[in-house]
């Protein structure tokens, strides 16, 4: 370890000096959030930072900075919550709004007084050397600069670059009325190179990036030449792209980006909010098989650098990994404190929130299924006619009975245990048990992808990280346009 | 200390950068207080209230240009902001396109006969507003037996205030409101699997708003409906659009309208106005002047004043949303279309978006489809403006001899957005509002339907 202060001290202190909120302030809100009688509340002081500058067509277009500060209040009562948030950090509007949250808790027992107890951190799984936010704006100009010069050198047809680079800084500090007061300095920082390829009429354009916890040692391990000569091979790939077929087909997910679909497939019904409600396919069946036995799924928030990794969660608990499936049978589900107590199960530090605009949620961090006994080429070459997808830009699932649509960027046909032909963009549609139990072979190979995935729920964003090894769906539908 | 409102601090952030040596600059402000019901079983699950002020300042100088925004106004933070929002315009390249509006391009209209504040909503009691989303989601668990669990009602109503200031003298605000109520409700299928189905009204006022019953037993009827829902084969066939999955649809080929789209490359549309893309039944317009809609605005995201434009008339494309930044690229006309949030660059895009009803009663499209699949719900991100290529899933009907077969889920329409637009074969006279979109009935007389 470096000689890094301890983020969650460090946290502490910028929120007493900045704004004055130290253990006596923070006892005397907690005391009015739980006036009305709330079995527990909790404050949520945010300051974040966010920083963007975007390149398109060889010309800096812009410079955005945007700073916000603010405290979300909670009140549980039950399985009900109140909440409130204010921008202003001055005594009074926290105090209106520790009120307005309170008010959830009429008719229930007061409070006896709070005693709060600032902890620090036991693990940092953040990158440590110089951060994004901290370089100056002519450092990234230039890092921009290079990726578009890369894009361009690459091959004739690239016709326009536009290339971003974003940075966040996000001290947090949870303090609760069971005591505990613990902060968290989280950076954040990402890469995006978008290169458009055109010859004659035909034009494709195709996004790549990544990113995560860490600073500008990134650029050590991606060079900004990498993500744009990565962007140009996608999109110029699109221009000899044919229909993918229609209809189920064996498909074979390729290590790393694909974990996407494990997190809307599976992911989410494994989010314990949707289980105590009974609106979750996975409802009441732990201890079941759900998938295959060569499925194993974990949810890890305390992989290095990861985009998805937190050392805290947003309701101050410390993180780690969750094993969610284990050769095929469900083993748990991903805890706020809310369904926590509900399951009468130990937190499992995945309350997460946007901002302190927002209330909590379970929430996955990094998705991942664990390696299996194939190599990848035994797993393509199984297949006599299928597709091999890379790489996807989304997806969408619906939580109550796990349909899902994903929608690739980069795939091929597989014909006779071979990849063939480059595809348009299509959709996979399925159903997240289904296809888990279709998981015909898993490879010895494994990647996290890089951080560029953004999770959405219930109109909360949260950056979240995938990883998958490549994988065989023994059959998918495909929804292509060449029939038969 | 009496709060400052948002056009007095918008207009203080153009004066503080004019004093600092911005050339152009421009400021918005919003306001709002929100409040959130919702009800689960008949429980209170959240109470959620807030107010809530941000502030974005765009700056340009010697063509370059910055964004930043800020929440922090008092006196030294925020002097201390505009001036780093001045300093932070010298790393960007100069762009001869950028610039504010030109005078005469300015609304000098206010907002008042938009009809987008509803005094009622600002003193709707907390008791009312709770009896509302109970009787949404009870509507909703009672209206059969088949319906066995909830994901709740939520009532959210939001009271604000909208400013608009630059160094150009324009200066301008406008109040607003809006409240929406929405539930889901779930049945359970023979094999286990869930259905469920979500229905809201969202509007500006609370005379409009659907009656929370109705809500209610909307969302319920349609999760019943997907009961038995099944895979189809694989084959092409008609599709048709139900109101809210045509409205989704205008969107996605409006998204391909605008000047961003435009000068990027990444449209399908490009260098195609005046063509006759879509058959004579597509008209799609974009109107932020209609009353008391969502997307109703007497000015858009720099000051420009609001009009009606048209993106389709009878199947022609007519042409494209452009903020000011994009005409001047293109060489056009600002189309008072920028759209714009505190800590990001005015964007073009639709306000209210509406793709214009035929005379076809909707159950006669229906009843003339000999094979054909019904959609009533779209999921997934298939879209590539650039290219126009649509894959989507869905999840709907399966017709047969003009009649409701059998649901259909887990299945895939594909075609791309040019052709589709070709293809409408029937227009339904059953506009219906969505928020700021209105749609009818759509067919698409061919498309390939992937299932099984």
């Amino acid at each position: 370890m470096t000689a890094m202060p301890d983020p969650s001290l460090e946290a502490q202190q910028f929120f007493a000096e900045r704004y004055g909120i130290d253990s006596a302030r923070i006892a005397s809100l907690l005391s009015d959030a739980l006036a009305q009688g709330g079995d527990f509340a909790e404050l949520f002081f945010e300051h974040r930072t966010n920083g963007a500058i975007s390149l398109e067509d060889q010309q800096i277009k812009s410079a955005l900075r945007s700073v916000e500060q603010g405290v979300g209040i909670r009140v549980v009562k039950g399985d009900s919550i109140g909440y409130a948030y204010t921008e202003s950090l001055d005594p009074e509007a926290m105090r209106l709004a520790a009120a307005t949250a309170a008010r959830i808790g009429e008719g229930g027992d007061l409070p006896t007084a709070i005693d709060t107890t600032p902890v620090g951190a036991s693990e940092s799984y953040y990158g440590e050397n110089a951060l994004l936010s901290d370089e100056p704006a002519a450092a990234k100009v230039a890092l921009l600069e290079r990726a578009d010069r890369a894009a361009r050198a690459y091959d004739p047809s690239i016709a326009r670059v536009d290339a971003s680079i974003a940075d966040e800084r996000k001290v947090v500090l949870v303090a609760r009325s069971d005591g505990q007061i613990v902060g968290d300095v989280q950076p954040l920082m990402r890469f995006n190179v978008m290169a458009l390829s055109q010859r004659g009429e035909n034009r494709q354009t195709a996004r790549t990036g990544g990113g995560g916890r860490l600073g500008v040692e990134y650029f050590d391990r991606v060079t900004p030449e990498d993500t744009a000569r990565e962007a140009a091979r996608q999109a110029i790939l699109l221009q000899d792209a044919v229909d993918a077929p229609a209809g189920e087909v064996p498909v074979v997910l390729a290590a790393g980006d694909s974990g996407i679909l494990l997190h809307e497939a599976i992911g989410h019904g494994l989010e314990a909010d949707f289980n105590r409600k009974g609106t979750s396919n996975y409802t009441d069946r732990i201890g079941q098989p759900v998938a295959s036995d060569l499925v194993t799924v974990i949810d890890d928030a305390t992989i290095e650098q990861s985009r998805g990794s937190i050392n805290v969660d947003d309701e101050g608990n410390p993180t780690k990994s969750n094993t969610l499936i284990e050769g095929g049978i469900l083993r748990g589900y991903l805890h706020d404190e809310i369904s926590a107590r509900h399951f009468g199960a130990e937190p499992t530090g995945s309350g997460r929130r946007q901002s302190f605009k927002h209330p909590i949620m379970p929430r996955m961090t990094n998705t991942l299924m664990l390696p299996g006994p194939s190599t990848p080429d035994e797993v393509i070459g199984s297949v006599e006619r299928g597709i091999y997808c890379v790489s996807f830009s989304g997806g969408q699932v619906n939580i109550s009975n796990g349909d899902f649509v994903f929608s690739t960027t980069e795939a091929y046909l597989i014909e006779k245990g071979q990849i063939t032909a480059p595809l348009r963009t299509t959709n996979l549609i399925g159903n997240g048990p289904e296809a888990l139990s279709r998981v015909s072979m898993v490879a010895n190979d494994y990647a996290l992808s890089d951080g560029r995935w953004t999770c959405g729920k219930e109109g909360q964003s949260v950056p979240v990280g995938v990883g998958l090894p490549t994988v065989l769906v023994s059959a998918m539908t495909v929804g292509g346009t060449q029939l038969g | 200390m009496a709060e400052a409102t948002p056009l007095e601090l918008a207009s203080r952030a153009v004066e503080l950068a004019v004093a600092r040596g911005a050339e152009q600059c421009d400021a918005i402000a919003f306001s709002h207080t929100e409040s959130t019901v919702s009800i689960r079983l008949g429980d209170i699950e959240k109470l959620i209230e807030a107010t809530s002020h941000s502030l974005g300042l765009r700056v340009i100088a010697g063509g370059r240009t910055a964004v930043c925004s800020t929440s922090d106004f008092t006196p030294a933070a925020f002097e201390q902001f505009v001036g780093e929002t001045v300093e932070l315009a010298r790393i960007s390249a100069p762009d001869q396109y950028a610039g504010l509006p030109e005078p005469d391009q300015l609304a000098t209209a206010g907002g008042d006969s938009l009809q987008l504040y509803d005094e009622r909503i600002e003193s709707l009691p907390l008791d009312e507003r709770i009896d509302m989303a109970r009787a949404c989601e009870a509507a909703a668990l009672g209206f059969d037996p088949r319906i066995t669990n909830s994901e709740g009602a939520g009532l959210t109503t939001r009271i604000g205030e909208v400013a608009l200031a630059n160094s150009r003298g324009f200066a301008a605000s406008y109040p607003a409101t809006s409240i929406s109520l929405s539930t889901e409700a779930l049945a359970d299928d023979e094999d286990g699997k869930k259905r469920n189905a979500w229905w809201f009204s969202a509007e500006r006022n609370l005379r409009s708003l659907m009656d929370p019953e109705t809500i209610g037993r909307i969302a319920a009827q349609r999760a019943v409906d997907q009961l038995g829902a099944r895979k189809t084969d694989t084959k092409r066939v008609p599709v048709i659009f139900e109101p809210m999955m045509a409205a989704r649809l205008a969107g996605d080929v409006a998204g391909c309208a605008t000047g961003g789209a435009l000068y990027r490359g990444a449209t399908f549309l490009a260098g195609r106005t005046g063509e006759a893309i879509g058959s004579p039944l597509v008209t799609i317009v974009d109107d932020p002047t209609q009353p008391a809609r969502a997307g109703s605005r007497p000015f858009d995201g720099e000051g420009v004043a609001a009009r009606r434009n048209v993106l389709f008339q009878d199947g022609r494309f007519e042409g494209f949303l452009f903020d000011c930044y994009t005409a001047r690229r293109m060489d056009a006309r600002t189309t008072g279309s920028a759209q714009r949030g505190v800590s990001s660059l005015p964007e073009p895009g639709p306000a209210n978006l509406i793709f214009e009803p035929g005379d076809t009663p909707a159950e006669d499209i229906v009843a003339d489809t000999k094979e054909g699949l019904l959609v009533t719900a779209l999921m997934g991100f298939g879209f590539n403006p650039t290219t126009g290529d649509y894959s989507r899933g869905v999840g709907g009907f399966w017709i047969e001899n003009g009649q409701i077969a059998y649901p259909v889920a887990e299945v895939n329409i594909s075609g791309d957005a040019a052709s589709m637009l070709a293809s409408v074969d029937a227009v339904g006279s059953d506009l219906t509002w969505f928020g700021s979109s209105a749609a009818p009935t759509v067919r698409i007389a061919e498309m390939t339907v992937s299932g099984v």
